[in-house]
């Protein structure tokens, strides 16, 4: 399982470089952002190297942020890696959230996913076969 | 404790010679008496103060700045002045006699919460031409307290003193005392163990039963809630005692009336509607039938503390911060309310009225508390729907509910600006 940051945004005129600078003051790096957006306000969605003491500046500069579990699986960077690892929720009846993917390098790809039983979820892939990616991994 | 028909013979007493001091000292009442036909040397029971007419805030400020006060300068002391944020200022004026039982009004709430000269009142209304900060400052002094006399802003200073001073009694505004603890606890300071708070007196704005709670619980003391209003004194008109259940009118010095507002007809006692106040002793600037824009009731019975001056529930609002949202009144304390039911947002909102086309639009700001988990755009849509859903059920308006970042409200350290209303504007 993986530490995911999330933020709770405005969806306003430098918000996300306000953002942006809070964590690169607190001397963190981000592996992976993504934003939800809606046209009020956005989510922002950070992988780190430290998530803990990424919510921790990011709330002293009076930001909504806070730790989400998400699950980092490995999958096979062709067609088709995503659709098996989605066929393998379908059958374990569980349902994802959101997700996004995380990085691609030669034969494989990294995706995260938002699942409801995290803990369930990463025992199940890792006995199907698959390479969950963990905090340390980073 | 005197009784209450001992109450009524001073106020009749002291009711006869204000209206008559008005009607010769004061051109204005002199005119509106005339026109309205009261003779104020006529008046032989309390309810004949019914017969004389309203004076309105728009009448005090016609007569700006010296129009209103019935005795000569030489033995005028202080002067106070509303806020004026509507138009042209509202002036009182205060004789040695008026700031001394102002003084009085204002130290029974220090006194209603056992206080006395061993108590150290830290004093953080505005000082100034706001009557909070000098009628708090009055009143501390007559009660014999230890007077910190800080005045508003500079929350950081305020804390400090607040631990290093051992202040036991607080008084400011309830938003302020809000801001005060909560800047406090983000600070890494607990209110409970580092302030020696006991009771606070907080008025000047309308609070809920359940932000008067929260305060309580942040700063582990007991907040009694004080009105009053530059017009007839200052903040003491009226003070709750420890039952926590309505607040003690001073009607030595005033006689109350509420009134329906739209008819100006005189309501009984227990019937919500506009407070009207007549001052019975004031020399410099007395009021006559005083429309305070006030939404209150006269709390029938007698109080459980034993006091025989009657009590008027805490505010519902004012005639004037009462919005009409398609045709519904709604009051900012109705949302309170609502809000509070919700522990996943914070006490601070701001409303915000549009017109779209011909229809009002209502948006509610709401901060989220740190217990929040915001991490689906749906929990946080979800949310919105649940508040906006509670308040359309209590207040028949549909209200859009918007969850704002932390602290993008603007935090006050006088009165809070709660409404924004925007209708005027072209859309």
């Amino acid at each position: 399982m993986l530490d995911q940051v999330t933020v709770f945004l405005e969806n306003d005129k430098g918000r996300l470089s306000a953002l942006t600078r809070v964590l690169s003051d607190a001397d963190i790096n981000m592996y992976a952002l993504t934003i939800a957006e809606t046209s009020d306000y956005g989510l922002v969605r950070i992988v780190c190297n430290k998530p803990e003491e990424a919510v921790k500046a990011l709330r002293a500069a009076d930001m909504r942020a806070s730790v989400t579990e998400v699950v980092a699986v490995t999958v096979p960077n062709r067609p088709g890696g995503l659709a098996e690892l989605l066929q393998k929720f379908e059958e374990l009846d569980l349902n994802i959230d959101y997700g996004y993917c995380f990085s691609v390098a030669g034969e494989e790809a990294v995706d995260v996913l938002k699942v409801s039983d995290a803990k369930r979820a990463s025992e199940a892939l890792a006995a199907a076969g698959y390479r969950l990616v963990t905090s340390e991994d980073l | 404790m005197a009784p209450h028909e001992q109450l009524e013979a001073i106020q009749l007493e002291g009711i006869k010679k204000t209206v008559i001091n008005c009607y010769e000292n004061v051109p204005f009442y002199h005119e509106l008496f005339d026109e309205a036909g009261f003779d104020p040397y006529a008046v032989e029971t309390l309810e004949d103060v019914q017969k004389a007419p309203f004076t309105t805030k728009q009448d005090l400020r016609d007569n700006y700045p010296y129009g209103m006060f019935a005795v000569p300068m030489e033995d005028v002391r202080e002067i106070h002045m509303s806020s004026g944020t509507t138009g042209i200022a509202t002036v009182g004026g205060y004789t040695e006699h008026d700031l001394d039982f102002w003084g009085d009004c204002f130290a029974r709430g220090i006194w209603y919460a056992d206080g006395g000269p061993k108590d150290v009142a830290h004093i953080c209304y505005g000082y100034g031409l706001f009557t909070g900060g000098l009628g708090a400052h009055h009143g501390s002094l007559k009660a014999g307290c230890t007077t910190i006399p800080m005045s508003a802003g500079n929350t950081e200073r305020q804390i400090r003193v607040l631990r290093e001073m051992g202040s036991t009694i607080l008084m400011c505004t309830p938003s302020y005392a809000m801001h005060i603890a909560d800047t406090a606890i983000a600070m890494g300071i607990d209110p409970k163990k580092d302030f020696h708070l006991r009771a606070g007196i907080h008025g000047a704005e309308a609070f809920s039963d359940n932000f008067r709670r929260e305060l309580e619980k942040k700063l582990d003391y007991k907040v009694l809630d004080v009105y009053g209003l530059t017009e007839t004194m200052g903040p003491g008109v009226a003070i709750e005692c420890m039952e926590q259940n309505g607040l003690h009118l001073a009607e030595d010095h005033f006689y109350a009336e509420i009134i329906d507002p739209e008819t100006g007809e005189v309501l009984p006692d227990g019937e919500w509607g506009e407070l009207v106040l007549t001052t019975v002793d004031r020399e410099a600037t007395p009021v006559v039938r005083y429309r305070t824009r006030d939404i209150t009731r006269i709390i029938p019975g007698e109080c459980a503390c034993g006091r025989t001056h009657r009590r008027i529930d805490r505010l519902h609002g004012r005639t004037d911060d009462m919005l009409i949202i398609r045709g519904v009144n709604v009051f900012p304390s109705q949302i309170e309310d609502v809000m509070k039911t919700f522990d996943q947002i914070s006490s601070w909102y701001q409303i915000e009225l549009t017109r779209k086309g011909h229809l009002d639009v209502v948006t509610l700001k709401v901060e989220p508390n740190p217990n929040f988990d915001f991490d689906e755009v749906r929990a946080i849509e979800q949310l919105q729907r649940d508040i906006s859903s509670r308040l359309k059920s209590a207040l028949s308006v549909g209200i859009r509910v918007r969850i704002v970042e932390p602290r993008s409200i603007p935090r006050s350290e006088g009165k809070a600006v709660r409404v924004i209303d925007n209708r005027g504007d072209d859309q």
